[in-house]
């Protein structure tokens, strides 16, 4: 009941946030949500299926890029091109994910690092395609329900709804019975087999579902900065993703979006003051994993527990 | 003529400069069953201090800069695995998380010290001028380059397999709970495998000076072509890190002067069709 309650009442700051706080703001929680959508679809490979992906931005980068081609050179309207975006995307993930789950473990940490690299290579090199260093543009924010989505705060809701419906989908994921098997085979993936599971077959699913949510952060990311450029298939790009679900705790949904929070703040903020982005994604990598293996989520829990169990004691 | 002399030998000499990184790597794999993500950035930071040694000073030659390099890198890997990576033993997805996030610290670092503007590294003057044999010019740099790489590669070898160190690692690869029941000294064994691997990255890296510059970015463009060739060859095999080399050196280079905009594509054919037919690479024993 409590829980319903605390639920409500975030929802309801969420959705009427924009209209007490500035552009900056409202913009900057645009950008965590896409971060957000990012890291929950991450956080099914990572979290919950133990296959920690280097590579992921490969998804994000394809479905933008995916998207802006249609836009600009078949004309597609932004929803259309969005819908041939995820199409396209789910295809790649089917194939990526053929070729990774060949390993486990580091292998596959090495192998989803490599093809993400093959992309941002093509995206760099394929200049004819892709544009090269140039990046792609596309000319407009798409239009919903008849409503340029170009001010901060329409966008925003439309970020908001996207992410929503993600985590609610994500959520269902991981508690239907499809989804206790994927942690199944993350934690016993022997035993798994041996109760007659396709361990292979959970897992590619489960990789081409996080390949489809990683696309709509793809799509988020196009619409709002109505620009894509190779960077964002590099691998700081993974990078970033995976530390916000290491940081804020993986396998577990909350974590992710607590992460994507952390690293978008840092990157916006702390990016203003000093210069050095890369070093600091760097260090904070190094202290989360040095100091909070487990995450900010279920390590603020873990406290949390403590001292409740403190007080009635 | 000339064109196909040229790319084969630019084809060795890249070949020979990604072994001088995936022996390391495949080493470092082997043994600490460590995926070292600053292995790009250990190679891109010894180009780096070998082209300040050679800008700032006359006092060394280009051999003399790779190997006080090498040392300087081999320090910096010796520090990374005795104060980051033994506080996350047994954790390797922690580790490579740390040697990422080290990867990055140490790229933004030389960007800071170096600036963006690549430094050139000059090719020895001796070796400037190219080799003129049936009417064909070799360039003798690349030539040498490869040399090195035999070089390193018979080293290698023979450290593995005729010394008594050699046989401590190979015994700490097969079985290292046992090779540490019977008295190996792993731990010693883990830095000094560390230390050996990054030293030859950085050593490499001013290698490659007179062919690639030291620039940032070097760490992104090397690091990928050297998992690239372990995943190829077998990750826990020096054989398949040399293999690979050459191979990925020969797709790569040709790949980029026939076809430049899909050379990435092409590059990464061999590692599918290996991957879908051989998981554990060419040479390799140990699916990773």
């Amino acid at each position: 009941m409590r829980k319903t309650v605390l639920i409500v009442a975030l929802l309801a700051v969420l959705v009427v946030f924009p209209f007490f706080m500035g552009e900056f703001y409202i913009n900057l929680a645009s950008q965590i949500l896409i971060a957000a959508v990012f890291a929950m679809s991450l956080n099914l490979l990572v979290g919950y299926g133990g296959l920690s992906s280097l590579g992921h931005a490969s998804f994000l980068g394809f479905a933008a890029y995916a998207c802006a081609w249609s836009i600009t050179r078949l004309g597609f309207d932004p929803f259309a091109a969005g819908a041939l975006a995820l199409v396209a995307t789910l295809l790649l993930a089917a194939f990526f994910g053929v070729i990774a789950l060949r390993a486990t473990g580091l292998g596959f940490m090495m192998i989803t690092l490599a093809l993400s690299q093959v992309l941002w290579g093509l995206a760099y090199r394929w200049a004819a395609v892709t544009n090269g260093d140039n990046g792609m543009s596309i000319p407009s924010r798409p239009r919903l329900f008849g409503l340029l989505l170009d001010d901060a705060a329409s966008f925003y809701w439309f970020a908001l709804g996207v992410t929503l419906i993600a985590f609610v989908c994500i959520a269902v994921f991981i508690g239907s019975a499809f989804g206790a098997s994927l942690q199944g085979t993350r934690d016993q993936p022997r035993r798994m087999a041996a109760l007659g599971h396709d361990v292979w077959m959970v897992r590619w699913l489960t990789f081409i579902y996080a390949g489809f949510w990683g696309g709509v952060s793809g799509l988020l990311y196009i619409y709002y900065n109505k620009y894509i450029h190779p960077t964002s298939l590099a691998i700081t790009s993974s990078a970033e993703g995976l530390l916000s679900v290491i940081a804020g705790g993986a396998g577990t949904m909350a974590g992710p979006v607590v992460g994507a929070v952390l690293v978008v703040i840092l990157k916006n903020y702390v990016s203003s003051y000093i210069e050095r982005w890369n070093m600091l994604l760097g260090i904070v990598f190094l202290l989360i994993v040095l100091f909070v293996p487990e995450g900010i989520v279920p390590g603020s829990r873990r406290i949390f527990l403590r001292l409740r169990g403190a007080s009635k004691g | 003529m000339q064109f196909w002399v040229i790319q084969t030998l630019n084809s060795l000499a890249l070949g020979g400069l990604l072994f001088l990184l995936a022996s390391g790597f495949s080493l470092i794999f082997g043994l600490m069953r460590l995926a070292n993500l600053t292995h790009g950035a250990l190679f891109m930071l010894g180009a780096y201090i070998g082209a300040n040694l050679l800008r700032d000073s006359d006092t060394f030659n280009l051999w003399g800069a790779a190997i006080l390099s090498g040392l300087a890198v081999a320090l910096v890997g010796g520090l990374l695995e005795r104060l980051v990576l033994r506080q996350l033993a047994g954790n390797s997805l922690g580790q490579v998380l740390a040697t990422l996030g080290v990867a990055f610290i140490i790229s933004d670092a030389c960007l800071l010290i170096w600036g963006g503007d690549p430094i050139p590294v000059p090719t020895p003057s001796s070796l400037a001028r190219p080799i003129f044999f049936a009417g064909l010019a070799f360039p003798t740099y690349r030539l040498v380059v490869v040399c090195v790489a035999l070089l390193v590669a018979l080293a290698l070898y023979v450290l593995l397999e005729r010394t008594r160190l050699g046989a401590m690692i190979r015994a700490g690869v097969d079985d290292r709970e046992m090779a540490r029941a019977v008295g190996i000294p792993i731990s010693a064994l883990f830095t000094a495998v560390f230390c050996l691997g990054a030293g030859v990255a950085g050593a490499g890296g001013v290698i490659a000076g007179p062919i690639l510059s030291a620039y940032p970015g070097l760490d992104a463009d090397m690091l990928p072509l050297a998992l690239i060739v372990v995943i190829l060859g077998g990750i826990d095999s020096l054989v398949g890190a040399f293999i690979g080399s050459f191979i990925i050196g020969f797709v790569y280079t040709f790949g980029t002067a026939l076809l430049p905009d899909l050379a990435y594509v092409i590059l990464f054919l061999p590692m599918i069709i290996v991957i879908a037919f051989r998981p554990q690479g060419l040479f390799g024993r140990l699916q990773a």
